[in-house]
């Protein structure tokens, strides 16, 4: 399936990462096949498609996550910019690119510490000592996240007494706290409810002021709500990547216009 | 009456296959309340098998304890320092005895728990998978050593290897003692460790990987605060077993009751005096018989207090994930 042509959409547009030509596998199971894919810098791009379809497996391809667990292998690259540097190359050590691209996960999980210990956990991890900058940066990531106001009193409670929709933004601080260039959500908001999930979208949008957002998700809504641009995956392959209103309005691909519009996934 | 006609009347809903089954199906139903309800008498039994032994153990201490504490008084039982049952010039003082058990045990955790811990830690976190396939069964075979053999390592093996780098050393000695039933117990803290820190969900690992955190990073600031209740219960299991351990103490760290909380001195545990008198020739009902059960009663006691420790500290570390 050719996608060339909507790849280069906005051929001026400043890219923060682009997969080329990425094959992913489990064993022997191929599960990303091909991938060409950019990420506009200071956007939010979303992959959407059915469960199965490979989008989890992909976003993991950006931190290296696939390295925790043993007869994995990529192929291809994704490079990152602005040094373009191949971040799935062996070569690379996983734990530099997580040092620079952050995630949030589907489910809220908070570290068994208080709510201050968890959003410097990275910091310390970085072996940052200096306690005044410790402070400023876990306010700061904490305001990001639109936490601040609720548990500026409580920093020293155990996180998990905060309900699902303040641990996932806790978990966002946590992510933003060392200042990463990119920041992946994957399906962050499926075990939340309605109006922790519009905070959480809310959220979403305001960040990509200042990191790159790429974002799987089950919810087309969502996609269309908060991505600037729309990737519909399945099987492992990359169908369609346009702008998202182009993608919802008037897809391309005939596969893209049966999952929008409902008829499978 | 009815002035409404209706065009399909309600019939009584009687068929052949209703009136038939009926009185099947109560005794269906009957039979399988009986079969439930002796099931589950059977099991409320099994269950209290083990309830009733516990109470039986604890009442029979407790009875003839009553009768030791008849004969000597609980002030000296507490306060002397001399336990010298058997002689003419009897003391009752378990404090001599206390001591060594507390020592040995002490030196036993000194070992077993770091190296436990440590283990655990490599296995749950480290280990590649086919490393950890063929340690857990060697560890799980140190687990399996019958004591008897570990008193006489302590003693043939231990000792002398002790005494070659401090010549001083008596043969008989809390530290070889300690320090083979510390290795001894190392299993048992660590299969426990192991399986607290492997139930730490793996969500939480990423997470920390997540966020650039190293191996070694993740499983000291994550996974082990987050399996803190089941290492807090894995360590108390260690004491014990360390403090209701007989063989090894009783081989290795002599049989003379001493108070001394040195482990280079040689000692009694209260396991080793039980094991002492019960072996020798004791009348039934004399003083040095009542012993045995004050001596087992302080052991119980013992027990219930770490055991009451580690409940409080499990609530109070629970994983809440």
């Amino acid at each position: 399936m050719s996608i060339a042509n909507t790849l280069t959409a906005k051929p001026t547009a400043e890219l923060k990462a682009r997969a080329n030509a990425l094959n992913f596998y489990y064993g022997n199971f191929q599960a990303l096949k091909n991938i060409d894919f950019p990420v506009e810098k200071n956007q939010v791009t979303a992959l959407i498609g059915p469960s199965g379809c490979g989008k989890s497996t992909f976003l993991r391809c950006f931190n290296r996550m696939h390295d925790l667990y043993p007869n994995m292998r990529y192929e291809g690259e994704i490079l990152l910019y602005p040094d373009g540097v191949n971040i799935v190359d062996r070569q690379v050590d996983p734990i530099e690119v997580r040092m620079r691209i952050s995630m949030v996960f589907q489910k809220p999980n908070p570290f068994p510490k208080s709510i201050y210990e968890n959003v410097a956990y990275g910091l310390r991890v970085r072996g940052v000592r200096n306690r005044s900058l410790i402070d400023e940066k876990v306010e700061e990531a904490l305001r990001a996240a639109a936490l601040w106001g609720e548990v500026k009193d409580r920093l020293g409670d155990l996180a998990f007494n905060l309900s699902g929709g303040q641990q996932q933004r806790l978990c966002i601080a946590r992510a933003l706290a060392t200042d990463p260039e990119m920041l992946l959500f994957d399906e962050p908001t499926s075990a939340l409810d309605p109006i922790a999930t519009a905070k959480i979208e809310e959220l979403v949008s305001e960040l990509k002021e200042r990191v790159t957002i790429l974002i799987v998700t089950h919810n087309m809504q969502q996609a269309a709500r908060v991505s600037a641009y729309t990737a519909f995956m399945y099987i492992g392959e990359l169908i369609e990547f346009d702008d998202t209103k182009k993608i919802f309005t008037n897809p391309s691909s005939k596969l893209t216009e049966e999952y929008i519009t409902g008829r499978f996934g | 009456m009815s002035s409404i006609s209706l065009k399909y009347p309600p019939q009584p809903v009687v068929t052949a296959a209703t009136t038939v089954q009926r009185p099947v199906k109560v005794a269906a139903n009957l039979r399988r309340r009986l079969t439930e309800r002796s099931i589950e008498t059977l099991l409320l039994l099994a269950a209290l098998v083990s309830v009733f032994t516990t109470l039986a153990i604890v009442a029979i201490l407790v009875w003839e304890s009553i009768v030791f504490f008849r004969t000597v008084p609980l002030l000296d039982f507490l306060t002397d320092t001399q336990w010298t049952p058997l002689f003419d010039d009897a003391h009752f003082g378990i404090i001599a005895l206390l001591s060594g058990t507390l020592t040995t045990t002490l030196v036993a955790l000194l070992v077993a728990i770091p190296f436990g811990t440590v283990l655990a830690i490599y296995l749950s976190e480290f280990a590649p998978f086919r490393v950890r396939e063929l340690a857990k069964p060697f560890l799980e075979m140190l687990g399996g050593v019958p004591t008897i053999v570990y008193g006489y390592f302590a003693l043939l093996f231990v000792t002398p290897l002790l005494q070659k780098i401090h010549p001083g050393l008596p043969g008989f000695n809390m530290l070889a003692a300690g320090l083979v039933m510390g290795i001894m117990i190392v299993p048992y803290v660590s299969s426990l460790s192991e399986d607290a820190m492997r139930a730490v969900p793996m969500n939480m690992r990423e997470a920390s990987y997540a966020m650039g955190a190293t191996r070694l990073q993740t499983a000291l600031f994550v996974v082990t605060p987050a399996a803190l209740s089941g290492l807090a219960s894995s360590y108390i299991l260690g004491i014990s077993r360390a403090v209701g351990e007989t063989m090894v103490v009783a081989i290795a760290a002599g049989m003379q009751p001493n108070f001394t909380f040195n482990p280079a001195e040689p000692a009694a545990t209260i396991t080793a005096y039980i094991v002492q008198v019960a072996l020798g020739d004791l009348p039934h009902g004399s003083i040095g018989y009542q012993t045995i059960f004050a001596a087992g009663l302080t052991l119980l006691l013992i027990t219930l207090l770490f055991n009451i420790i580690g409940h409080l500290l499990r609530r109070r570390f629970r994983e809440a994930y």
